[in-house]
Protein backbone atom coordinates (compact mmCIF):
# COMPACT_ATOMS: atom_id res chain seq x y z
CA UNK A 1 0.00 0.00 0.00
CA UNK A 2 1.44 3.35 -0.96
CA UNK A 3 0.18 5.07 2.16
CA UNK A 4 1.82 2.81 4.66
CA UNK A 5 4.11 5.31 6.33
CA UNK A 6 5.03 2.80 8.99
CA UNK A 7 8.56 4.06 9.11
CA UNK A 8 7.38 7.66 9.59
CA UNK A 9 5.40 7.56 12.79
CA UNK A 10 4.60 10.65 14.80
CA UNK A 11 5.41 10.75 18.53
CA UNK A 12 1.81 9.61 19.18
CA UNK A 13 2.42 6.53 17.06
CA UNK A 14 0.26 7.63 14.12
CA UNK A 15 1.59 8.10 10.62
CA UNK A 16 2.10 11.63 9.38
CA UNK A 17 -0.46 12.51 6.72
CA UNK A 18 -0.18 15.02 3.91
CA UNK A 19 -1.92 18.35 4.34
CA UNK A 20 -3.55 20.62 1.76
CA UNK A 21 -0.31 22.47 1.05
CA UNK A 22 1.31 19.45 -0.61
CA UNK A 23 1.50 19.29 -4.41
CA UNK A 24 -1.85 18.98 -6.13
CA UNK A 25 -2.50 15.39 -7.18
CA UNK A 26 -4.21 14.27 -10.36
CA UNK A 27 -7.19 12.98 -8.38
CA UNK A 28 -7.55 16.18 -6.36
CA UNK A 29 -7.48 18.06 -9.65
CA UNK A 30 -10.32 15.79 -10.83
CA UNK A 31 -12.33 16.38 -7.63
CA UNK A 32 -12.14 20.15 -8.07
CA UNK A 33 -13.11 19.88 -11.75
CA UNK A 34 -16.03 17.51 -11.09
CA UNK A 35 -17.30 19.66 -8.22
CA UNK A 36 -17.19 22.84 -10.31
CA UNK A 37 -18.93 21.18 -13.26
CA UNK A 38 -21.68 19.80 -11.00
CA UNK A 39 -22.26 23.28 -9.57
CA UNK A 40 -22.27 24.93 -13.00
CA UNK A 41 -24.68 22.35 -14.40
CA UNK A 42 -27.04 23.01 -11.51
CA UNK A 43 -26.76 19.48 -10.09
CA UNK A 44 -25.71 20.83 -6.73
CA UNK A 45 -24.37 23.97 -5.08
CA UNK A 46 -21.37 24.87 -2.96
CA UNK A 47 -23.69 25.40 0.00
CA UNK A 48 -25.28 22.00 -0.45
CA UNK A 49 -21.87 20.31 -0.60
CA UNK A 50 -20.79 22.09 2.58
CA UNK A 51 -24.03 21.10 4.30
CA UNK A 52 -23.52 17.48 3.28
CA UNK A 53 -19.97 17.52 4.69
CA UNK A 54 -21.25 19.07 7.93
CA UNK A 55 -23.97 16.43 8.20
CA UNK A 56 -21.46 13.61 7.75
CA UNK A 57 -19.01 15.19 10.20
CA UNK A 58 -21.80 15.39 12.76
CA UNK A 59 -22.41 11.64 12.62
CA UNK A 60 -20.25 9.71 15.04
CA UNK A 61 -20.18 6.54 17.12
CA UNK A 62 -21.77 8.55 19.95
CA UNK A 63 -25.05 8.34 17.99
CA UNK A 64 -24.84 4.57 18.04
CA UNK A 65 -23.81 4.61 21.71
CA UNK A 66 -27.02 6.39 22.64
CA UNK A 67 -29.02 3.80 20.68
CA UNK A 68 -27.26 0.95 22.48
CA UNK A 69 -27.69 2.56 25.91
CA UNK A 70 -31.40 3.05 25.25
CA UNK A 71 -31.70 -0.61 24.24
CA UNK A 72 -30.01 -1.60 27.50
CA UNK A 73 -32.38 0.46 29.64
CA UNK A 74 -35.69 0.35 27.74
CA UNK A 75 -36.98 -3.17 26.98
CA UNK A 76 -39.71 -1.91 24.66
CA UNK A 77 -37.14 0.05 22.65
CA UNK A 78 -34.83 -2.97 22.58
CA UNK A 79 -37.63 -5.07 21.08
CA UNK A 80 -38.43 -2.37 18.53
CA UNK A 81 -34.75 -2.02 17.63
CA UNK A 82 -34.34 -5.74 17.02
CA UNK A 83 -37.56 -5.81 14.98
CA UNK A 84 -36.72 -2.80 12.76
CA UNK A 85 -33.55 -0.86 13.52
CA UNK A 86 -34.17 1.65 10.73
CA UNK A 87 -37.51 2.69 12.21
CA UNK A 88 -36.32 2.58 15.83
CA UNK A 89 -33.29 4.79 15.21
CA UNK A 90 -35.36 7.18 13.08
CA UNK A 91 -37.75 7.46 16.01
CA UNK A 92 -34.78 8.59 18.11
CA UNK A 93 -34.24 11.41 15.62
CA UNK A 94 -31.34 10.03 13.58
CA UNK A 95 -31.37 10.72 9.85
CA UNK A 96 -30.38 7.30 8.61
CA UNK A 97 -31.72 7.77 5.10
CA UNK A 98 -32.99 4.89 2.97
CA UNK A 99 -30.52 2.46 4.50
CA UNK A 100 -31.93 -0.77 5.92
CA UNK A 101 -30.37 -1.13 9.34
CA UNK A 102 -30.34 -4.39 11.27
CA UNK A 103 -29.40 -4.56 14.95
CA UNK A 104 -27.60 -7.67 16.22
CA UNK A 105 -27.69 -8.33 19.93
CA UNK A 106 -24.71 -9.88 21.68
CA UNK A 107 -25.58 -12.20 24.55
CA UNK A 108 -23.64 -14.39 26.95
CA UNK A 109 -23.72 -17.12 24.27
CA UNK A 110 -23.47 -15.22 20.98
CA UNK A 111 -21.02 -12.63 19.71
CA UNK A 112 -21.74 -10.82 16.42
CA UNK A 113 -19.18 -9.19 14.17
CA UNK A 114 -19.79 -7.19 10.99
CA UNK A 115 -17.77 -7.01 7.78
CA UNK A 116 -18.31 -6.08 4.15
CA UNK A 117 -16.31 -8.55 2.08
CA UNK A 118 -17.30 -7.07 -1.29
CA UNK A 119 -16.69 -3.39 -0.62
CA UNK A 120 -16.95 -1.22 2.50
CA UNK A 121 -20.64 -1.02 3.40
CA UNK A 122 -21.02 0.39 6.90
CA UNK A 123 -23.84 1.99 8.91
CA UNK A 124 -22.34 5.39 8.06
CA UNK A 125 -25.59 7.28 8.51
CA UNK A 126 -25.64 6.26 12.16
CA UNK A 127 -21.95 5.88 13.11
CA UNK A 128 -20.20 8.19 10.63
CA UNK A 129 -17.53 7.10 8.16
CA UNK A 130 -15.89 3.72 8.74
CA UNK A 131 -12.39 3.31 10.17
CA UNK A 132 -9.66 2.70 7.60
CA UNK A 133 -9.12 -0.89 8.73
CA UNK A 134 -12.75 -1.78 8.02
CA UNK A 135 -12.04 -1.08 4.33
CA UNK A 136 -8.75 -2.99 4.26
CA UNK A 137 -8.08 -6.16 2.31
CA UNK A 138 -6.96 -7.93 5.48
CA UNK A 139 -10.19 -7.28 7.41
CA UNK A 140 -12.48 -7.93 4.44
CA UNK A 141 -10.72 -11.18 3.53
CA UNK A 142 -10.08 -12.80 6.88
CA UNK A 143 -13.10 -11.97 9.03
CA UNK A 144 -15.39 -14.51 7.36
CA UNK A 145 -12.71 -17.20 7.42
CA UNK A 146 -11.04 -16.89 10.80
CA UNK A 147 -13.16 -14.53 12.91
CA UNK A 148 -11.73 -15.64 16.24
CA UNK A 149 -8.18 -14.88 15.10
CA UNK A 150 -9.29 -11.51 13.79
CA UNK A 151 -11.09 -10.73 17.05
CA UNK A 152 -8.02 -11.76 19.02
CA UNK A 153 -5.96 -9.23 17.05
CA UNK A 154 -8.41 -6.59 18.25
CA UNK A 155 -7.95 -7.83 21.81
CA UNK A 156 -11.24 -9.72 21.98
CA UNK A 157 -10.64 -13.25 23.24
CA UNK A 158 -13.91 -15.14 23.46
CA UNK A 159 -14.51 -18.40 25.31
CA UNK A 160 -14.77 -21.40 23.00
CA UNK A 161 -18.35 -21.79 24.17
CA UNK A 162 -19.33 -18.40 22.70
CA UNK A 163 -20.81 -18.72 19.24
CA UNK A 164 -19.37 -16.20 16.78
CA UNK A 165 -21.70 -14.97 14.03
CA UNK A 166 -20.17 -13.03 11.15
CA UNK A 167 -22.50 -10.77 9.16
CA UNK A 168 -21.54 -9.72 5.63
CA UNK A 169 -23.06 -6.34 4.77
CA UNK A 170 -24.46 -5.33 1.42
CA UNK A 171 -24.95 -1.99 -0.26
CA UNK A 172 -28.59 -1.98 0.82
CA UNK A 173 -28.34 -3.60 4.24
CA UNK A 174 -26.12 -2.51 7.13
CA UNK A 175 -25.62 -3.92 10.59
CA UNK A 176 -24.99 -2.46 14.02
CA UNK A 177 -24.02 -4.67 16.94
CA UNK A 178 -25.62 -4.14 20.34
CA UNK A 179 -22.79 -5.20 22.65
CA UNK A 180 -23.56 -7.01 25.88
CA UNK A 181 -24.16 -4.66 28.79
CA UNK A 182 -21.16 -4.77 31.13
CA UNK A 183 -21.69 -6.14 34.61
CA UNK A 184 -21.42 -3.73 37.49
CA UNK A 185 -23.65 -1.15 35.82
CA UNK A 186 -26.91 -1.81 37.64
CA UNK A 187 -28.83 1.37 38.17
CA UNK A 188 -26.84 3.37 35.62
CA UNK A 189 -28.86 5.70 33.44
CA UNK A 190 -28.64 5.68 29.65
CA UNK A 191 -26.38 8.72 29.49
CA UNK A 192 -23.78 7.14 31.75
CA UNK A 193 -24.06 3.76 30.03
CA UNK A 194 -23.46 5.35 26.62
CA UNK A 195 -19.95 6.32 27.73
CA UNK A 196 -19.08 2.61 27.82
CA UNK A 197 -20.10 1.97 24.20
CA UNK A 198 -17.22 2.18 21.73
CA UNK A 199 -17.27 2.25 17.93
CA UNK A 200 -15.57 -1.13 17.76
CA UNK A 201 -18.10 -2.66 20.15
CA UNK A 202 -20.82 -1.74 17.62
CA UNK A 203 -18.85 -3.37 14.76
CA UNK A 204 -18.18 -6.41 16.92
CA UNK A 205 -14.39 -6.06 17.03
CA UNK A 206 -14.62 -4.80 20.59
CA UNK A 207 -16.65 -5.16 23.75
CA UNK A 208 -18.34 -2.43 25.73
CA UNK A 209 -15.94 -1.00 28.30
CA UNK A 210 -16.03 -2.27 31.85
CA UNK A 211 -17.13 0.41 34.31
CA UNK A 212 -13.93 0.29 36.38
CA UNK A 213 -11.68 1.37 33.52
CA UNK A 214 -13.62 4.42 32.37
CA UNK B 1 -2.50 -10.79 -4.33
CA UNK B 2 -4.15 -10.94 -7.76
CA UNK B 3 -5.98 -14.08 -8.64
CA UNK B 4 -4.24 -16.36 -11.09
CA UNK B 5 -6.24 -16.34 -14.30
CA UNK B 6 -5.22 -19.95 -14.90
CA UNK B 7 -7.10 -21.03 -11.81
CA UNK B 8 -9.96 -18.53 -11.89
CA UNK B 9 -12.48 -19.76 -9.37
CA UNK B 10 -15.49 -17.78 -10.57
CA UNK B 11 -15.00 -14.87 -8.20
CA UNK B 12 -13.76 -11.45 -9.25
CA UNK B 13 -10.90 -9.80 -7.36
CA UNK B 14 -13.11 -7.67 -5.15
CA UNK B 15 -14.94 -10.75 -3.85
CA UNK B 16 -12.17 -11.28 -1.32
CA UNK B 17 -14.05 -12.86 1.59
CA UNK B 18 -12.11 -15.92 2.75
CA UNK B 19 -8.86 -15.08 0.97
CA UNK B 20 -5.61 -15.33 2.89
CA UNK B 21 -4.31 -11.93 3.96
CA UNK B 22 -1.94 -10.43 6.47
CA UNK B 23 -2.38 -8.82 9.83
CA UNK B 24 -5.02 -6.08 10.11
CA UNK B 25 -3.36 -2.70 10.51
CA UNK B 26 -5.35 -0.24 12.55
CA UNK B 27 -3.55 2.98 11.60
CA UNK B 28 -6.15 5.68 11.16
CA UNK B 29 -6.00 8.97 9.28
CA UNK B 30 -8.29 11.97 9.58
CA UNK B 31 -10.20 12.59 6.37
CA UNK B 32 -8.96 15.67 4.56
CA UNK B 33 -11.29 18.23 3.03
CA UNK B 34 -10.87 16.94 -0.51
CA UNK B 35 -11.81 13.43 0.65
CA UNK B 36 -14.92 14.72 2.42
CA UNK B 37 -15.85 16.57 -0.75
CA UNK B 38 -15.60 13.38 -2.81
CA UNK B 39 -17.86 11.66 -0.31
CA UNK B 40 -20.35 14.53 -0.47
CA UNK B 41 -20.34 14.58 -4.30
CA UNK B 42 -21.10 10.86 -4.38
CA UNK B 43 -23.99 11.22 -1.93
CA UNK B 44 -25.47 14.29 -3.64
CA UNK B 45 -25.11 13.15 -7.26
CA UNK B 46 -26.61 9.75 -6.47
CA UNK B 47 -29.40 11.27 -4.36
CA UNK B 48 -30.32 13.38 -7.38
CA UNK B 49 -30.57 10.33 -9.57
CA UNK B 50 -27.44 10.65 -11.73
CA UNK B 51 -26.14 7.25 -10.72
CA UNK B 52 -26.60 4.57 -8.09
CA UNK B 53 -24.38 2.91 -5.52
CA UNK B 54 -24.33 -0.06 -7.90
CA UNK B 55 -22.87 2.19 -10.59
CA UNK B 56 -20.26 3.42 -8.14
CA UNK B 57 -19.30 -0.14 -7.30
CA UNK B 58 -19.29 -1.34 -10.91
CA UNK B 59 -16.56 1.13 -11.84
CA UNK B 60 -14.60 0.48 -8.64
CA UNK B 61 -14.66 -3.25 -9.30
CA UNK B 62 -13.73 -2.82 -12.97
CA UNK B 63 -10.61 -0.88 -11.90
CA UNK B 64 -9.13 -4.19 -10.82
CA UNK B 65 -6.91 -5.22 -7.96
CA UNK B 66 -3.98 -3.00 -8.92
CA UNK B 67 -6.00 0.17 -8.34
CA UNK B 68 -7.02 -1.18 -4.94
CA UNK B 69 -3.35 -1.38 -3.97
CA UNK B 70 -2.04 1.78 -5.61
CA UNK B 71 -4.84 4.34 -5.17
CA UNK B 72 -6.36 5.58 -1.94
CA UNK B 73 -10.02 4.99 -1.14
CA UNK B 74 -11.24 8.43 -2.20
CA UNK B 75 -8.98 8.50 -5.24
CA UNK B 76 -10.85 5.42 -6.44
CA UNK B 77 -14.15 7.02 -5.50
CA UNK B 78 -13.60 10.25 -7.48
CA UNK B 79 -12.53 8.19 -10.49
CA UNK B 80 -15.76 6.20 -10.24
CA UNK B 81 -17.98 9.21 -9.55
CA UNK B 82 -16.49 10.92 -12.60
CA UNK B 83 -16.96 7.89 -14.85
CA UNK B 84 -20.59 7.56 -13.78
CA UNK B 85 -21.33 11.24 -14.34
CA UNK B 86 -19.85 11.14 -17.85
CA UNK B 87 -21.86 8.02 -18.65
CA UNK B 88 -25.07 9.63 -17.44
CA UNK B 89 -24.37 12.69 -19.60
CA UNK B 90 -23.97 15.30 -16.86
CA UNK B 91 -20.83 16.56 -18.63
CA UNK B 92 -18.56 15.33 -21.39
CA UNK B 93 -15.03 13.98 -21.34
CA UNK B 94 -13.95 17.11 -23.21
CA UNK B 95 -15.50 19.38 -20.57
CA UNK B 96 -13.72 17.44 -17.84
CA UNK B 97 -10.34 17.61 -19.61
CA UNK B 98 -10.72 21.35 -20.21
CA UNK B 99 -11.64 21.99 -16.59
CA UNK B 100 -8.86 19.83 -15.18
CA UNK B 101 -6.34 21.81 -17.24
CA UNK B 102 -7.73 25.05 -15.89
CA UNK B 103 -7.57 23.73 -12.34
CA UNK B 104 -3.95 22.63 -12.72
CA UNK B 105 -3.01 26.04 -14.10
CA UNK B 106 -4.28 27.84 -11.01
CA UNK B 107 -1.57 26.67 -8.66
CA UNK B 108 0.63 23.88 -7.41
CA UNK B 109 -1.32 22.95 -4.28
CA UNK B 110 -4.88 21.84 -3.58
CA UNK B 111 -5.54 25.06 -1.71
CA UNK B 112 -4.33 27.24 -4.59
CA UNK B 113 -6.18 25.21 -7.24
CA UNK B 114 -9.53 25.90 -5.59
CA UNK B 115 -11.03 29.08 -6.96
Amino acid sequence: MPHDHHDHLSPSGHPYRPDDDHPLTYWQQMEIAVRELLIEKGVTSAAEINAQIDAMDARSPSNGASVVAKAWTDPAFRDALLADASAATRDMGFDIGPMKLIALENTSDVHNVVVCTLCSCYPRNLLGLPPDWYKSRAYRSRTVKEPRKVLAEFGVDLPATTQVRVHDSTADMRYVVIPARPSGTDGWDAGKLATLVTRDSMIGTGLAKAPDIT
Amino acid sequence: MTKDSQTFDGRRWHDMGGDAAGRIRTDQHDFSLWEKRVDALMILASAKGHFTVDGLRRVLEDMGPEAFETMTYYERWIASVNQNLIESGVYSTAELAQRMSEVAARGATYGEANK
